[in-house]
This record gives C-alpha cells, structure tokens and sequence, in this order.
C-alpha cells in the first residue's frame, strides 16, 4: 500500500461526505466533481488508464455538469427552509452504516480467498479497442442502442407540455 | 512490487474497503437528502463505488489480459451516463409539474 492510495482515497471519500453533506447544492456538485476526480485518479492507480479518462471525461465532462443544469433550472442553491435533510434520516444512516458493515466484514473476511495477482497488466488502448469491436460487440451495440433511446427519452420527459386546456 | 500480508494492508482489500465506504456514503445520501437531484448524486456515488471494485478486481485478478472488470466497467459508466439524463429529466419534469424538488412533499401517491 503506497502513500499515494491513502491520499487519493482520502480524497474521494472527503469529496463523497462533503457532497451528501454540504446545504448548498452548487458547492455540493463541486464536492461531487472532486469525488468523480479522485476516482479517476484511482483507476489510474490501478492501471487502468482508459477507465481513468473515461471517467473524467464523462463524469466530469457531463455527468457534472447535467447536475448543475439540473439544480439551476430547478431551485437554483435558495436553501429550504425545512432543512437538506430528509424526516426518516436516522433511519436512513442506519441502513448505510448497516450495509458498509456487512461489505467490510465481507471484504475483510474474503479478500484472503482471492489470488493475488501483482505484475502490472499490460494493456493497451488498442487491445481495448479490439475487445470493444470483437468480443464485447453486442455489448457496445446494445449501449449505444440504450444511450440513443435514454438521450430521446430524457428530451421527451422533461419537454415543456403544450399551452392548452386542463 | 511486494506488500505486507499483514492486517489489510493488500492492496486489493484497500481499494474494495475504500470502494464500500464509499457506496455507505452514496446509500447515506439516497436515503437522508431531501432533494431529488442530491438523492440522484447519492445513486451516482454508489455506481462509482461499484466501478472502483470493477477496476481493482480486474487489476488484481487472474486474468488482467482478458479485459472483463475493464469491460464492465466501461459500460457502466455509459448507462450510468444514461441513467443520470433520464433521471434528471425526470426531476425537472416533476418540478415543473409539483413546483418542488422535495422528496418528503411528493406524496400524492400514497398508496
């Protein structure tokens, strides 16, 4: 475990906590796109340079940015009045903290089952690129089947109605 | 390159105890935010974490050259890429229709 791994990983857990916890939406889409970066600089980490740009270009590039057009053309950051946090929150942090320790028990119990594999995977973007047009066609298809049908469907959903008669 | 065996401390478990500390935050998010876009954020933070184990699995697996973490991971992210644009349209949908983005005063269909 290099210095490195702790840093990153510290930083993308802080960007998580703060984007869940921050009362102004555009700072918590900020905190977002700080969590979104630090997972890229993970995948990079961990070798996978391909995962890592993909990550910040569709990620950063427009996931983000598809939030703040969303919070923008909706509420803007005007704070509510009722507070940011749901009723049922205790019950919600009971689950969260229910689920991560049933995982980290499962990871901690686990992980000593699985082979280990430490030489560093040598992987080019062209290999990438055969698989993605050889073996993973139908899979490509399929995506880019679903990425055109949710593109049209999320430009129909969120269309203004047509001015008329109730 | 060599690591302890002591603790956690391989790599592996590293990134998958990072990767379901995060998907505890994202789930904590979904479940506590009042606001709909801030319970999709949540939703995004969780499908990260599952890419996170994707890619360290893939890394420190048997067969890296086989691409198959990698691969899932990939498109993952492409229809979480989908699922973030349908789910934002649907958000500003229902605020122009409720006039609010607020989860606990969307209860019209009480069943």
């Amino acid at each position: 475990m290099n210095p490195v791994f702790y840093i990153l990983a510290a930083f993308t857990l802080a960007g998580a906590l703060a984007a869940i916890l921050l009362k102004n939406l555009v700072h918590c889409v900020l905190a977002l796109t700080v969590a979104f970066a630090g997972l890229a600089l993970l995948f990079l980490e961990l070798d996978a340079q391909f995962a890592g740009f993909a990550q910040i270009l569709v990620y950063i590039g427009a996931v983000a940015i598809l939030i703040v057009f969303a919070i923008l053309l909706t509420e803007g950051s005007e704070l509510p009045k009722e507070g940011v946090f749901s009723n049922t929150w205790f019950v919600g942090l009971v689950i969260a903290a229910g689920v991560f320790a049933v995982l980290g028990w499962a990871v901690l119990q686990g992980v000593r089952a699985v082979p280990q594999q430490t030489a560093v995977p040598v992987v080019t973007v062209h290999d990438i690129g055969n698989a993605l047009v050889g073996r993973y066609v139908l899979p490509l298809e399929i995506v880019a089947l679903l990425l055109t049908a949710a593109t049209i469907g999320a430009v129909i959903v969120a269309m203004h109605e047509k001015e008329g008669p109730r | 390159m060599t690591y302890m065996t002591t603790g956690f401390a391989t790599p592996l478990a590293g990134y998958l105890l990072v990767a379901a500390l995060l998907f505890a935050i994202g789930l904590a998010g979904a479940l506590t935010r009042r606001n709909a876009i801030l319970v999709l954020v949540g939703i995004e933070l969780m499908l990260n974490a599952a890419n996170l184990n994707l890619i360290a699995f893939w890394r420190y697996g048997p067969h890296p050259e086989a691409l198959t973490g990698m691969m899932f991971a990939i498109f993952s992210i492409a229809v979480a890429a989908a699922e973030a644009a349908v789910g934002l349209g649907l958000v500003i949908a229902i605020y122009r229709h409720a006039n609010t983005t607020d989860l606990d005063k969307m209860n019209r269909m009480k069943g």
